[in-house]
């Protein structure tokens, strides 16, 4: 059982306090209080009969010391915790600097806004700069065989695309059925079911089919580039490869970046097969709707540049998920807890940068009347 | 200090105790039949080529590696037993190799991790001022409190880190490598601090390195691993002149002369 910390008045007119008993960290809390609680001014600390002294108990019995304005030599203590208590005095007395007194609270807030603003800025123009130099870079590389990497490209094609297929098919298929089950709720009422066939082949085609698969994409490919790049940053690869006289962005972004360019449109094919085969699934045997009916009207309602508008848009969207992606990865700092953050950020800005440019495209070719 | 070599002293405590310790990784036999003593407030330097488990023996001692074989006591207790162990985390420090600091807390925040989850009852402010007396007493400024340990050098990290270590005022010190990867001033001011605070705080140290500048300067005994045990242990001097080919090329190298010329 530990002995009780005591501060306790030498009576006499030596007005000298007699500290004894363990001051430890485990007594600390109650050493703090019975420190509050002495408050009659004496002139001398004796420390001599204190049976233990830590470091929290050297703390506190500074403290004590300064409120008494006795120097830290001036206490007589027993020659086993001497040191131990110079070594704690010299270590408070040289850096007395207190630690930054925080800002107001609504100045904290306002500076958090303004650090955000400015921040997104910032993001912005790193991506539009960092656009223009893979373009670039891209332009150096294409018409020089000699610099092409084909079998990491491959290799990413592989993964982006192929590996995605088969996540792509039936998500679309899916989505394909669920968009005919609701156009069939709707239709039904107007006895136009043969409708749903236009409706299933519209959606898909102009839009779903690609957004479907750019969103997938999103998700599974710019993580896993950010991932990537990013643990090839965290452990100096990216700056080695840079000493070496290599250009990181044409190793490590040009084939992710023509990867995800030729393998992107092929999946929003897909996609639009898929989604129809799933309305399809649902036509023939939730309204009635033979097979060759529904295939007859949709190569007689639907007309080739819908495909094309839906297609058209597959680029941008390869473009702008391998560059967020590869981008977010080259952003990543020293440790393993950024390469977290930074993919985070990569799936987080690619599905809404998507998102954003797929509701520009629709109201522009609304627009031009496509 | 008396002049027999021959018997111990029985008033030498030691707060670490190995017995036969076997250490295997599937058929590899890393210690066999190893023994060791730390003697209270010493500075143990232990150090041996790569490979022969200089960082394994320390997991060993701490308890994060359960050995094959044989007995470690730590302050007299075994450390297999739960109250041994407690008594290990609740009287002993450690500074692993690059810190080891928790990397989404501030240096103060780390510092006051053991003292929290120790001495709950702790005040937060006093917890506080605790926390900057120790990271003061490493020669740290209390302006790195409140950074991250992505924002401080190798070598601010390794106090930092040491701050920890001393957190609950230890009687034992485990350190992995402290002066690994810091440049010869930073890593000789590491040493003084060490020293200084052995002495003011009454540690006892337990040490890995390969700095010979280190053992040189600090370490009262060395232990040297090798072939699966403590090949030979003792003062410098004794060390340096034991017959064994590592040894002799370790110790009589040209880095080791330059460091014993150095010698303070």
């Amino acid at each position: 059982m530990a002995e009780r910390p005591t501060i306790e008045v030498v009576p006499g007119p030596a007005e000298c306090l007699r500290l004894t008993g363990v001051w430890r960290v485990d007594q600390a809390g109650r050493l703090a209080g019975e420190i509050e609680r002495t408050r009659r001014p004496v002139k001398a600390l004796d420390g001599g009969d204190i049976s233990a002294l830590d470091a929290a108990g050297a703390l506190l019995l500074l403290r004590l010391a300064d409120r008494f304005d006795i120097a830290p030599e001036a206490i007589s203590l027993s020659d086993q915790h001497r040191a131990l208590f110079d070594a704690v005095a010299r270590a408070q007395a040289a850096d007395d600097h207190e630690p930054v007194v925080r800002e107001a609270r609504w100045r904290r807030v306002l500076a958090h806004v303004g650090g955000a603003v400015a921040e997104t800025w910032a993001h912005a123009v790193q991506l539009l700069a960092f656009t223009g130099q893979t373009l670039a870079t891209l332009v150096k590389v294409l018409p020089n065989p000699r610099l092409w990497r084909p079998t990491a490209t491959v290799h990413h094609m592989e993964q982006t695309g192929l590996d995605a297929l088969p996540l792509v098919a039936l998500l679309s298929f899916l989505i394909g059925a669920v968009v005919a089950f609701l156009g069939a709720t709707v239709l039904r009422d107007f006895g136009a079911e043969l409708f749903v066939v236009d409706l299933v082949a519209y959606a898909f085609l102009r839009e779903m089919g690609v957004l479907l698969t750019a969103i997938l994409l999103a998700g599974r490919t710019a993580s896993a580039f950010t991932a990537q790049i990013g643990t090839m940053k965290s452990r100096e690869e990216i700056d080695a490869m840079r000493t070496i006289g290599l250009d990181p962005v044409a190793l490590l972004v040009i084939p992710r970046l023509t990867a995800l360019l030729i393998m992107l449109p092929l999946l929003a094919v897909f996609a639009m097969l898929a989604g129809l085969l799933g309305g399809m699934l649902v036509a023939v045997f939730s309204l009635g709707i033979p097979v060759e009916l529904y295939i007859s009207r949709v190569y007689e309602s639907i007309e080739l540049r819908h495909y094309l508008v839906g297609l058209v848009k597959a680029p941008l969207f390869a473009l702008v998920i391998a560059l967020v992606g590869c981008l977010e990865g080259f952003k990543v700092g020293g440790t393993a807890q950024s390469v977290g953050e930074r993919t985070t950020s990569a799936v987080v800005q690619s599905i809404t940068l998507v998102i954003v440019i797929d509701a520009l495209a629709a109201v522009f070719f609304m627009e031009i009347g496509w | 200090m008396s002049e027999s070599p021959i018997v111990e002293s029985p008033i030498v405590e030691s707060p670490i105790v190995i017995r036969g310790l076997k250490n295997q990784f599937g058929s590899q036999v890393v210690h066999q039949d190893l023994d060791l003593d730390v003697r209270r407030g010493e500075i143990l330097g232990v150090v041996g080529g790569s490979g022969t488990g200089k960082s394994v023996l320390m997991r060993a001692i701490l308890g994060l590696r359960p050995p094959q074989g044989g007995q470690i006591e730590v302050f007299g207790q075994r450390i297999d037993r739960a109250d041994g162990l407690e008594a290990l985390r609740r009287r002993s420090g450690v500074l692993f190799q690059d810190g080891a600091l928790f990397s989404s807390l501030t240096v103060a925040e780390n510092v006051e991790v053991p003292l929290k989850a120790q001495f709950p009852s702790l005040s937060a402010s006093l917890r506080h001022e605790l926390a900057l007396l120790k990271i003061r007493l490493v020669g740290l400024s209390a302006e790195a409190a409140p950074k991250l340990p992505s924002e401080l050098s190798g070598g601010m990290r390794k106090r930092a880190g040491l701050a920890r270590a001393l957190a609950l005022d230890p009687e034992l010190l485990f350190l992995d490598e402290p002066t690994a990867g810091l440049d010869p001033i930073g890593a000789a001011a590491f040493d003084d601090l060490l020293l200084t605070l052995k002495e003011s705080l009454g540690l006892t140290v337990f040490l890995i390195t390969h700095d010979l500048d280190t053992l040189y300067a600090i370490c009262d005994r060395i232990a040297v691993l090798g072939e699966k045990r403590i090949l030979t242990i003792g003062p410098i001097d004794e060390v340096a002149a034991f017959d064994h080919d590592w040894v002799q090329h370790y110790f009589h190298g040209p880095r080791a002369r330059a460091a014993q010329a150095a010698r303070r």
